[in-house]
């Protein structure tokens, strides 16, 4: 069930992410997977500080 | 719970659930019934993504979880962040393209209308079974230890969710979990801040967190490839993935949070938002429970945590039995506590050898308390063999209860049914607004040009789905441990349901027939391995995997499938 202003909703999806810093989606998908492996390895320091 | 506890619990609930109701009255839209405002901004998606997620079992299990088996648990979220990635990416993407209300709306499109209809039958049949146990669960644990009664709370709690959901739709589903989200966030902080408090005084957050430490307690990441062990990074990694990719990406209840907003911007930041706070906040959670673990080592520890269940018990003809049990756990917790004053203080003088010798006592120690504590199960048990063995669930609550002031008291068990209305009105919805746009305007293709008929319709699914939430809470017999409960009713479907949506977008060539036998074929398979673990042991195997051997069957059946079936079968409508 397309909407009316399908093409229209389509053409602003491209539109850039508006966080400071990330012109791309591909540069936030970036940080936010860079941020994970960032707190797998605190995480992994966290486990050995206390063992 | 004192007057005080009460007012803060009702002018929280009742003011919240009456708010979102009153702000909504006047939503006669369809598109802001089901998607919510087209103002919303991508701050108040991601709280409802969130509060969808986050049940009253979140906030009363983990921290038991933590408790007994420490912070392990928290690998289960590893898949998330990557799964969200995904999501944002690929679904998100073509669901508002395509201007689609459901999940489900989308596989009619690229397949036909049996796989669509097998979809959203999946979506209810598991999502249906699980609204049951997500009001059931919080009403259990509140209703045992604050001797309310059971059928009360149950009935309570849901006519309130259902209410405000039915009244305003999605938008009343986003604006309530904001304040419920912002009363949970204020009440666990507070717990969190006020356990670090009553820890012993010179311990501090340091101290009780080496304890944790040496007890086992803060083992976060296992890179065991150790099949039989249920949380290790890998099975978070790939079986929490595949488990969120289908949740975040095919299930209605999460699909509905995001599809709406001002803008897909707004969709993706909502998602990234739970990419980014989702380990850390489960992290926290289960700290929480950590803490209290070792804020037990230097308070009168019960022998059992359910103390109601243990009292029920405890008199008549096993009463010497249950003392006798009651003393050993006393006399050794407190010789556990006079070890670990002795392995605090080898290590703070950093005395290695003597450390080492304190903490193998200390853990001896801990392990025949534990042993104590099976013992006490196992009476449990012997005494009656219908009573509930598994009191983890049981030590927050008793916390919060035994040592917290009035007033926070009301607000932690605030937290608890905000919580458990915050998931529930978002499981509603969703099983509401499936039911109207795929099963009902499917049956009755004229009425889809009446809008007035299609929201009174979307009102009186998400009723009716409220009211059977309620009776399958009240007559239906659970597991135990209520969060495994619920993974484990979505692990069963999710990994097809996956395999179907992966085959929609990645698998160009494949058409509706394909997909839907295979489909078919799949999930038989996943039943035929859950009913027969217990028997096979080769087959007893986490229930993470279900989700990634589910979809792998799927799409190698479908592609397999498609390979043999004349090719005009096939339909690519999809962009």
């Amino acid at each position: 069930m397309k909407k009316p202003d399908a093409t229209e909703q389509s053409a602003r999806e491209t539109e850039a992410t508006g966080v400071p810093g990330f012109r791309t989606w591909r540069g936030v998908y970036f940080f936010v997977f860079a941020f994970f492996v960032l707190v797998v390895v605190l995480l992994t320091l966290f486990s050995q500080l206390f063992a | 719970m004192n007057t005080l506890d009460w007012m803060v619990l009702l002018v929280t609930m009742i003011g919240i659930a009456a708010y979102g109701a009153w702000h909504t009255r006047h939503t006669d839209h369809l598109d802001t019934y089901l998607k919510g405002s087209k103002t919303t901004r991508w701050g108040t998606i991601g709280i409802s993504v969130m509060a969808t997620q986050a049940s009253a079992i979140t906030f009363l299990s983990i921290p038991g979880q933590g408790f007994e088996s420490g912070i392990g648990f928290v690998q289960n979220y590893f898949g998330l962040p990557l799964a969200l990635i995904i999501v944002c990416a690929v679904f998100l993407p073509i669901y508002r393209k395509l201007g689609v209300y459901t999940a489900y709306e989308f596989l009619g499109q690229r397949f036909d209308a049996k796989t669509r209809l097998l979809g959203a039958g999946l979506f209810l049949l598991q999502r249906g079974l699980a609204a049951g146990v997500t009001i059931y669960a919080p009403a259990i644990i509140l209703a045992t230890v604050l001797g309310w009664r059971l059928d009360l709370t149950i009935i309570a709690t849901g006519l309130l969710v259902i209410i405000y959901t039915v009244t305003g739709g999605s938008e009343a589903v986003s604006l309530t979990q904001k304040w419920q989200m912002g009363v949970i966030f204020g009440g666990m902080i507070t717990a969190f801040l006020i356990l670090l408090a009553r820890l012993p005084s010179g311990l501090g957050f340091s101290g009780a967190a080496h304890i944790a430490g040496a007890m086992g307690k803060l083992q976060a990441v296992d890179f065991s490839l150790n099949p039989d062990k249920r949380y290790t990074l890998w099975t978070g990694l790939f079986g929490g993935l595949f488990l969120s990719l289908a949740y975040f990406g095919t299930d209605q209840s999460q699909v509905q949070r995001y599809i709406g907003g001002a803008a897909l911007r707004e969709g993706r930041l909502g998602l990234m938002f739970n990419a980014l706070l989702k380990i850390p906040m489960q992290f926290f959670i289960l700290l929480l429970g950590a803490l209290l673990f070792v804020f037990y080592q230097f308070q009168p520890a019960p022998v059992f945590y359910n103390r109601v269940e243990w009292q029920q018990h405890a008199t008549g003809t096993n009463a010497a039995i249950f003392h006798a049990l009651e003393d050993k756990h006393a006399a050794l917790h407190a010789v556990k506590q006079e070890k670990i004053r002795v392995w605090l203080a080898a290590k703070n003088h950093g005395e290695i050898v003597a450390e080492s010798i304190a903490r193998a006592d200390m853990l001896k120690v801990e392990a025949a308390t534990e042993s104590v504590r099976n013992e006490a199960k196992a009476a449990l048990t012997a005494a009656d063999p219908l009573a509930k063995t598994k009191d983890s669930d049981y030590v927050f609550i008793g916390f919060i209860l035994d040592q917290l002031p009035h007033g926070i008291i009301g607000l932690l068990i605030a937290v608890m049914i905000a919580a458990a209305l915050g998931s529930k009105s978002g499981e509603l919805n969703a099983l509401g607004t499936t039911t109207t746009i795929d099963l009902w305007r499917h049956f009755r293709p004229l009425a889809a040009h009446d809008e007035a008929r299609n929201v009174r319709a979307a009102k009186w699914f998400t009723a009716f789905w409220g009211f059977v939430a309620i009776a399958f809470a009240l007559f239906a017999g659970f597991a135990e441990n209520l969060i495994e409960a619920i993974n484990i009713i979505g692990s069963i479907f999710y990994g097809v349901m996956l395999g179907i949506f992966l085959v929609a977008f990645f698998l160009k060539h494949v058409g509706g027939t394909a997909v839907f036998w295979s489909a078919i074929v799949a999930q038989t398979l996943i039943f035929v391995l859950y009913l027969l673990r217990h028997r096979f042991p080769a087959l007893d195997i986490s229930y993470l995997w279900y989700n990634l051997i589910g979809c792998a069957a799927c799409m190698g059946l479908s592609w397999l499938l498609q390979t043999m079936l004349p090719g005009k079968t096939i339909r690519t409508s999809t962009p």
